[in-house]
C-alpha cells in the first residue's frame, strides 16, 4: 500500500533532525494558527494562492527564495563548524553519512531553490513592467511554474523528516548514485525534486521568451529593450536550450534506478562519462543563466545611481549574446581529468578563457558608467561595487582553472569550492540582493530602511572574504572538497578563520531579515516618510517600471506606453510626457485560477509517491492532473475586463500623490 | 469571426491539398531512397551512413516546408524559424560535442 | 467591479484575439523546441552507446525492417490526413475535420500498437532494456517518441469531443488544432531520424 515507506523511515533517533522538526512544526503551526485566527484563509486563497498576476507571483517567489536561503545557509553553518571542530582525533558532530547529505542538500537548495527562485522572482516582477506589458504571455502557466518550483522545494525538505536526502553531491554523479551503491531513497528525492523544479523553470523560460518577443509595448524595437530584460531574454534562451538536457539526465538516471537500465552503471556497457557530459552541458550554462540576470540588475542600478545612461548599451547586449553562445560550448572544463586527450581539453580550455573577454567588456562598461557620473552610494549601489571587486577575483581564479594543466592539480579541491562561491556569492547573490532592494519600493510602495541594507552588505562583503579566501589556501595545500574530517595541522587555522567568516555572513543575513521585518513594520504603521509617492523612488529611474505608481496596479499600465527610444521614462522626464492621445479603455485581464495549486498538489503527490514506489498514488496524481487540464481547456470563462471607472480612479489617486510629493519638495 | 478574417492574415500559410500532396510524394521518395540504400547493400558502411544523413536532412527540410509551413514570409514564421535555428544549433553542439569528447576519451583510456 | 468578457467592446476584440492566437502558437512552438532538444540529447546518448552491447544482441540481430517500413508509412499517411483536417478547420468544415481527425487517430493508434508489439517481442526474446546500454538507449529513445505519439492521440481525442461539443471550430479551437498540428508533424520529423539513424543505421 505505501510502497517502501515504513515507520522506520522517520529519523527520530537523530537529535539534530528532531530538533529541526520541532522548530519547523512550531513555526508552521504558529503561522497556520495566525492565518486562522485573523480569518485570512479566504483572502489568502483568492488573492494570493490562485493568483496569475506576475507581481504577486514574484513576491511569492521571493518569500520561497528567502526561506530556502535560510535553509541552505543553515547547512553552510553546519559544514563550517564541523570542519572547524573535526581536526585530528575529534570526529566533529556530523557523522560522514549525515555530512554527505548536508553538502548535497546545500548545493541543490542554493542553486535550484534559492538562486533559480530569486531569478524567477526578478523575471516575474521586472520584465513585464520594463517592456510595457500588462502581464506575461501565459499568466496561468506562470502560476503553474511557481507551483512546480514550490512543490519541488517542499519535496526536498520532506526528505529531512521522512527518509533521507541524497548523499552524493549536488549533481548526483554515478556510479555512486546508482542503485547498486545507493539503495536508499535519498537519490530518488534528489531526482524528482530536481525534475519537477526543472519543469517549472522550463515553463518560465518559454513564458518569458514569448513575452519578450511578442508583448513589447508599441514602438519598442529590439535595441530599445532595457538591459535587464535583455539579460532575461538570453537567460531564457539558455534555459530553453539546456534544461531539456537536465531533464534527460535525470530521467536516464531514474531509468537506471527504477527499471534496471544501463546508461551510467558500471556493468552492462553503461558510460559514467556520458552522465558527466550530460549534466555539465546543462550545468555550465546554468551558472550563466544565474549570472546574466545579475549582470542585468547591475546595469540598471549603475545607470540609475550614476545619473547617466549605461555606458556601451550595444556592447552590453552583444557581450551578453556572446556569453550565451560561449557558455554552451565549455562544459568539459568541469572534468578535464576524465581522460580525454589534449585536443579536447585544449579546445574547451581556450573556449573557457574566451568568456573572460565579453565579461571584461561588461565590467569596464559599468566602471565607465560610474566614471564622471553623479554617483549616489545608496544600498543597491554598495552591492555593485562589492560585486565588481569580488567577481573579478572569482573570474580570474576561474581562468586559472580553465588551464587544463593547472586544473589537474586543483581539480576537486577546496580551491574550486572557493572559486565558484566567489562568483556565485559575489556575482549572483550580490546581484539578486541588490535587485531586491532596488525594486522593493516598486513592489510594495514602501521603502526599506537603507542603513540595514548597508550593514548587510558590509557583513556579507567581509564575511565572504573571511570564509572563502582560506578555502583557496587550503585548496592549494591539497584539501579536497566534501571532506568530513582531517589530520593536517596546516589546514586547521585556515578552517577556523573560515568558520568565523560564516558567522559574519550570518550577521549579514540577520541584517537582511531585520530590514524586511522593519519594512513590514513601517508599512503596517503607515509611516509617512517610508511611502513611495511618486513611483520613481530613486528619483532617477530610467525605464518604464518607474513611470507607474507603486505598488503597481494589477493591470500595470492604464494606457499602453508608446516607446520613443532607449530609457523611455528618462526621455519623458527630460522632454515632458506627451499628452495622452487616447481615451482610457477597458483592459482585458485573465481571471485568477485554482489550476496552479491543484497541479502543484498533483506534482507533490506524484513526486513523493515515485520516491517511495507508491504506484497507485502516482496514477491518482496523473489522472487528477489530466482532468484538471481537460477541464481548464473546456472552460471558456477565463478572462474579464477592468472597467474604465476603476482605471480612472486609480489614475486620479496617482495624480494626487504626485501633487502631494511635489508640494512636499 | 468570418472565415475571410482568419485566413487572410499577412501571408499566414495553412497549406493546401496540393502542397500537402507534393510534400507527401517527396517524403515518400526520400524515405524509399533511405531504405533502398541500406537494403541494397550497394555502399560501404560510412558511405551508407553519409547518404542516410543527407537524405534525412533533406526530408526534414521537406517536412518543415510542406507540413510545418516554415517557408512562409510573415513575421511570426520568421520568429519560429529563428527559434528552430537556435535549437538546431544546440542539438548539433550536443551531438557533435558528445561524440567528439567521448570518442576521444575512449580512445585515450582504451576503454570499450 | 468588472464585467464579463462576452460583453466586451468588440472593436478591439478581434485584433486582440488574433494577437493572442499568434502568441499562443509561438509559445507552443518554443515548447516544441525544448522537446526537440530532449530528442536531440537522446539521439546523442544513443550515438555514444550504440556499440555498447555488453555481449548482448546487436541491432542487426534484432531489428525487423519490414515493421519499420510499415510504421513509417503509417506516420507519413497520418501527417497528410492531419494536414487535411487543418485545411478543413480553416474552412470551418466541421464534418470533414472530424472525419480526417478520426482517420489520423486510427493511424496513430495502429502505429502505437505496432511499436508495443515490437517492444514485447524484443523483451520476449530476452532483449529488454536492462540487457545492455545499447538496448537501454534504444528503448528510451524510441519509447519517448512512442510516448509522445500516445500523448498526441489522447490530446486529439479530447479535441475531437470538444469540437463535437459547444466549442465547435471557434478561434480558440483553431489555435488548439494548430498547436496539435505542429506537435504531430514535429513527431514525424523525429521519426525520420529514428528510422534513419536508429533502425537503418544499426543494420548497415
Amino acid at each position: 500500500m505505501l510502497g517502501k515507506l515504513t515507520l522506520s523511515a522517520i529519523p527520530y533517533d537523530v537529535p539534530i533532525l528532531v530538533g529541526t522538526f520541532i522548530g519547523v512544526a512550531v513555526v508552521g503551526i504558529a503561522v497556520l494558527a495566525a492565518v486562522t485566527y485573523f480569518k485570512k484563509w479566504g483572502y489568502l486563497w483568492r488573492e494570493w494562492l490562485t493568483t496569475v498576476d506576475h507581481k504577486k507571483l514574484a513576491i511569492m517567489y521571493v518569500i520561497l527564495g528567502l526561506v530556502m536561503l535560510v535553509r541552505g545557509f543553515a547547512d553552510a553553518l553546519m559544514m563550517r563548524t564541523q570542519l572547524a571542530l573535526a581536526y585530528a582525533g575529534n570526529p566533529g558532530y556530523l557523522p560522514p553519512h549525515h555530512y554527505d547529505q548536508v553538502f548535497s542538500a546545500h548545493g541543490t537548495i542554493m542553486i535550484f531553490f534559492m538562486a533559480m527562485v530569486m531569478m524567477q522572482a526578478l523575471f516575474n516582477f521586472v520584465v513585464p513592467l520594463q517592456i510595457g506589458a500588462r502581464d506575461v504571455a501565459f499568466p496561468l502557466i506562470n502560476s503553474i511554474s511557481f507551483y512546480m518550483t514550490l512543490v519541488s522545494a517542499i519535496l526536498i525538505n520532506v526528505s529531512l523528516f521522512i527518509g533521507e536526502f541524497s548523499n552524493v553531491g549536488w549533481l548526483g554523479y554515478p556510479p555512486i548514485s546508482e542503485l547498486q551503491f545507493n539503495p536508499g531513497v535519498g537519490v530518488d528525492y534528489y531526482i524528482w525534486s530536481v525534475q519537477i523544479s526543472g519543469i517549472g523553470t522550463l515553463l518560465t523560460g518559454m513564458n518569458f521568451l514569448t513575452t519578450i518577443i511578442k508583448l513589447r509595448a508599441p514602438g519598442m524595437k529590439w535595441m530599445h529593450i532595457p538591459v535587464f530584460t535583455w539579460t532575461a531574454f538570453f537567460a531564457c534562451i539558455m534555459i530553453l536550450t539546456t534544461f531539456p538536457v537536465l531533464t534527460v539526465s535525470m530521467a536516464l538516471l531514474a531509468l537506471d534506478r527504477y527499471v534496471g537500465m544501463h546508461f551510467f552503471t558500471n556493468d552492462g556497457g553503461g558510460s559514467v562519462m556520458l552522465y558527466l557530459n550530460l549534466i555539465w552541458s546543462w550545468g555550465h550554462p546554468e551558472v550563466y543563466i544565474l549570472i546574466l540576470p545579475a549582470f542585468g540588475v547591475f546595469s540598471e542600478i549603475a545607470a540609475t545611481f550614476s545619473g547617466k545612461p549605461l555606458f556601451g548599451y550595444a556592447t552590453m547586449v552583444i557581450a551578453t549574446g556572446i556569453i550565451t553562445f560561449l557558455g554552451s560550448i565549455v562544459w568539459v572544463h568541469h572534468f578535464f581529468t576524465m581522460g580525454a586527450g589534449a585536443d579536447v581539453n585544449t579546445f574547451f580550455g581556450i573556449m573557457t578563457m574566451f568568456i573572460a573577454v565579453p565579461t571584461g567588456v561588461k565590467i569596464f562598461n559599468w566602471l565607465f558608467t560610474m566614471y564622471k557620473g553623479r554617483v549616489r552610494f545608496e544600498g543597491p549601489m554598495h552591492w555593485i561595487v562589492g560585486f565588481m571587486i569580488t567577481f573579478s577575483i572569482g573570474g580570474m581564479t576561474g581562468v586559472m582553472m580553465a588551464m587544463p594543466a593547472a586544473d589537474w592539480v586543483i581539480h576537486n579541491s577546496l580551491f574550486l569550492v572557493a572559486h565558484f562561491h566567489n562568483v556565485i556569492i559575489g556575482g549572483v547573490f550580490f546581484g539578486y540582493v541588490a535587485g531586491l532592494s532596488y525594486w522593493f519600493p516598486k513592489a510594495f510602495g514602501y521603502k526599506m530602511r537603507d542603513v540595514w541594507g548597508k550593514w548587510a552588505f558590509r557583513f556579507w562583503f567581509v564575511g565572504f572574504y573571511l570564509s572563502f579566501i582560506p578555502l583557496y589556501a587550503v585548496g592549494l595545500e591539497g584539501m579536497t572538497r566534501r571532506m568530513n574530517h582531517y589530520d593536517n595541522p596546516d589546514w586547521h587555522p585556515w578552517l577556523l578563520v573560515a568558520c568565523v567568516g560564516v558567522f559574519v555572513l550570518a550577521a549579514g543575513l540577520a541584517c537582511q531579515v531585520i530590514q524586511f521585518v522593519l519594512a513590514a513594520f513601517d508599512a503596517v504603521n503607515k509611516k509617512p516618510d517610508a511611502l513611495d509617492l511618486t513611483g520613481d523612488n530613486w528619483g532617477s529611474g530610467r525605464t518604464l517600471e518607474w513611470s507607474i505608481p507603486s505598488p503597481v496596479p494589477h493591470y500595470n499600465f492604464a494606457r499602453l506606453p508608446v516607446i520613443r527610444g532607449l530609457d523611455t521614462f528618462h526621455i519623458e522626464k527630460e522632454l515632458g510626457r506627451p499628452a495622452p492621445v487616447s481615451e482610457l479603455e477597458p483592459i482585458h485581464m485573465p481571471k485568477y485560477s485554482a489550476v496552479g495549486p491543484v497541479l502543484g498538489a498533483c506534482g507533490l503527490l506524484i513526486g513523493f509517491a515515485l520516491v517511495w514506489h507508491i504506484w497507485w498514488a502516482v496514477v491518482v496524481g496523473l489522472v487528477v492532473a489530466f482532468f484538471t487540464v481537460v477541464h481548464r481547456s473546456a472552460n471558456l470563462d477565463v478572462d474579464f475586463y477592468v472597467p474604465v471607472e476603476e482605471i480612472r480612479a486609480d489614475e486620479e489617486a496617482f495624480a494626487r500623490r504626485l501633487a502631494a510629493a511635489k508640494a512636499a519638495e | 469571426m468570418s472565415e475571410n478574417h482568419t485566413t487572410s492574415h499577412e501571408g499566414e500559410n495553412h497549406g493546401s491539398y496540393g502542397s500537402y500532396i507534393v510534400g507527401f510524394v517527396l517524403a515518400v521518395i526520400l524515405t524509399v531512397a533511405s531504405f533502398a540504400t541500406v537494403l541494397s547493400k550497394a555502399f560501404s558502411f560510412w558511405q551508407t551512413i553519409a547518404i542516410l544523413g543527407v537524405l534525412a536532412a533533406v526530408q526534414m527540410v521537406v517536412h518543415l516546408i510542406f507540413f510545418l509551413h516554415m517557408g512562409a514570409k510573415s513575421l511570426s514564421q520568421r520568429q519560429n524559424l529563428a527559434a528552430f535555428i537556435v535549437t538546431a544549433l544546440m542539438v548539433l553542439i550536443v551531438v557533435a560535442g558528445y561524440l567528439f569528447v567521448l570518442w576521444d576519451a575512449q580512445a585515450n583510456m582504451m576503454a570499450g | 467591479m468588472s464585467y464579463d468578457a462576452t460583453h466586451a467592446p468588440s472593436a478591439h476584440h478581434d485584433e486582440h484575439e488574433h494577437h493572442q492566437q499568434e502568441t499562443t502558437i509561438f509559445g507552443f512552438w518554443i515548447y516544441l523546441m525544448t522537446d526537440c532538444i530532449i530528442f536531440g540529447t537522446l539521439f546523442a546518448v544513443f550515438a555514444t552507446l550504440c556499440h555498447h552491447f555488453a555481449g548482448g544482441p546487436t541491432g542487426k540481430d534484432l531489428f525487423d525492417i519490414k515493421n519499420v517500413e510499415i510504421e513509417t508509412a503509417i506516420l507519413l499517411f497520418s501527417s497528410i490526413t492531419y494536414g487535411f483536417a487543418s485545411i478543413n478547420a480553416h474552412k470551418k468544415n466541421k464534418g470533414a475535420v472530424l472525419g480526417w481527425l478520426l482517420l489520423t487517430f486510427l493511424l496513430g493508434v495502429s502505429f502505437v500498437v505496432l511499436e508495443i508489439r515490437e517492444f514485447n517481442e524484443l523483451v520476449a526474446h530476452g532483449a529488454g532494456p536492462d540487457k545492455s546500454a545499447f538496448l537501454s538507449s534504444f528503448f528510451t529513445l524510441v519509447g519517448t517518441h512512442g510516448l509522445h505519439v500516445t500523448i498526441g492521440l489522447i490530446w486529439m481525442l479530447v479535441l475531437f469531443f470538444q469540437i463535437m461539443g459547444k466549442q465547435g471550430l471557434s478561434t480558440r479551437m483553431q489555435t488548439k488544432l494548430t498547436c496539435l498540428s505542429l506537435f504531430w508533424h514535429f513527431l514525424d520529423i523525429v521519426w525520420i531520424c529514428v528510422f534513419s539513424f536508429v533502425y537503418l543505421g544499426s543494420v548497415v
